[in-house]
């Protein structure tokens, strides 16, 4: 536990340090959904309806930047072995990185929505606190086998473009899952689907969190 | 006296290439070894067996006695400088010794003794020399049982040596220094080895170094 809360206050600090690469991860997101609303033209009942899709696809393609970056900096200059030999356990590095990469994709899904009512005229219907938790469910089920992928391909030559080839087809049940239920918030949900979806992301997550967490060690040690 | 290393018909191939053939050797408390030899000869593939973070392919390493659990009695100094490039040296020592658990209160003292102590920009914008400063502040922060150093004096200047030869033999416990830069590293030893194609050539007191390396040259031809 110790170890995990001084790798996430690490993270914190390099990310505080470097505020630049947040704010090109935000531009990033909003780039993406604008390119979508210019995509789909003024017809603002589609952009309205699909208005969630489109914020979890900003998600997942800004998260392969961030993910990538996050772990970059563990092994460009060799900060993974000094990490290794301090020492720290695997599980307790692999949940600080993976919880530090949740609460950054949460801060950019938490300041993408403005964008996507702005862009696609859309609104919460339901309660927005289930737009947070949908939020924070989808970001930690991204952020867990992306934490795990990026560590695994760190060493590798074409890790950009690897990455996502590995990572979206894992992640599949989670976006659609965090797509059915953002839109549910913001279409309405007649027949109360939400906790359904929401129960199923929080199954993916436990699955994800507690793998990833166990074979972390050995592509670390790789 | 209880080695703090002890490596037995010790062996580490990458593919079909044996870098480090049925070698043995062991490290006295508060040895000094210096590991000599041409490049590709395996000193950095032996220094990274011996600081455990690559497992051997043959053969039996022991640390302190036990063969796991060892980690935080060693300190390696690599060819990565292992930090934060968006830090500066402050936080990236701050950093560290939060995770390690080993006290922060002597960082300014730390970064005079390598010479960063004016330095408070991100470790981004040091030159390659000033990194390795930094990896040697990790060194004695760490105050590690056995430090393995690999090429501590590359990319100095004379005033970087001076600072860095000083730092090493402000090390506690035993240390290993693989160099191409003899006549530095010799003075701080008091042991070497001659490493060629994996395997110990020659062993003896450091001070003979130079002339066991200017044999071997003679040896291949190259001299």
């Amino acid at each position: 536990m110790k170890t995990t809360l001084n790798i996430l206050w690490k993270d914190v600090l390099i990310e505080w340090r470097t505020r630049s690469r947040t704010v090109a991860l935000l531009s990033f997101a909003y780039t993406i959904l604008l390119l979508f609303a210019f995509a789909i033209g003024p017809d603002s009942a589609a952009l309205r309806q699909h208005a969630g899709a489109y914020l979890w696809l900003g998600l997942l393609l800004s998260s392969t930047l961030l993910l990538d970056s996050s772990m970059r900096i563990e092994f460009e200059a060799g900060a993974i072995s000094k990490l290794l030999l301090a020492p720290v356990s695997a599980p307790g590095l692999f949940y600080g990185k993976a919880i530090a990469n949740t609460i950054q994709l949460w801060i950019i899904g938490a300041v993408s929505v403005p964008m996507v009512f702005v862009v696609c005229d859309a609104t919460v219907v339901e309660s927005s606190g289930w737009l947070a938790l949908t939020l924070a469910l989808g970001a930690a089920g991204l952020a867990a086998p992306g934490t795990l992928y990026s560590a695994m391909i760190a060493r590798l030559s074409g890790k950009q473009l690897l990455l996502p080839l590995m990572l979206f087809p894992l992640v599949v049940p989670v976006i659609v899952s965090a797509v059915k239920a953002t839109s549910l918030v913001m279409m309405g949900d007649p027949m109360n689907q939400i906790g359904s979806w929401l129960a199923l992301l929080l199954c993916f997550n436990l699955v994800y969190w507690g793998l990833c967490g166990v074979l972390f060690g050995r592509v670390v040690e790789a | 006296m209880e080695n703090v290393v002890q490596a037995t018909n010790l062996g580490r191939r990458f593919g079909r290439r044996w870098a480090v053939a049925r070698l043995d050797l062991s490290v006295g408390a508060d040895e000094r070894l210096l590991v000599i030899g041409p490049n590709g000869c395996g000193k950095t593939t032996l220094l990274k067996v011996l600081s455990t973070l690559l497992p051997p392919s043959q053969g039996d390493v022991e640390w302190f006695g036990h063969t796991d659990n060892v980690r935080g009695r060693i300190g390696l100094m690599g060819h990565d400088p292992g930090v934060y490039e968006d830090l500066s040296a402050v936080d990236n020592l701050r950093v560290f010794a939060r995770i390690g658990g080993t006290s922060d209160t002597d960082i300014t003292r730390l970064l005079r003794t390598v010479g960063l102590d004016d330095r408070p920009d991100t470790v981004a914008r040091y030159s390659a020399g000033m990194r390795r400063r930094l990896a040697l502040a990790f060194l004695l922060q760490k105050q590690p049982q056995l430090a393995l150093l690999d090429e501590p004096f590359a990319q100095m200047d004379p005033g970087g040596i001076a600072q860095v030869s000083s730092a090493i033999q402000a090390l506690p416990g035993a240390v290993v220094i693989a160099s191409h830069q003899v006549q530095h590293a010799a003075p701080l030893c008091t042991r070497a080895i001659l490493m060629d194609e994996g395997q110990i050539r020659w062993s003896g007191p450091a001070k003979q170094a130079e002339a066991a390396w200017r044999a071997l040259h003679k040896e291949r031809g190259d001299l």
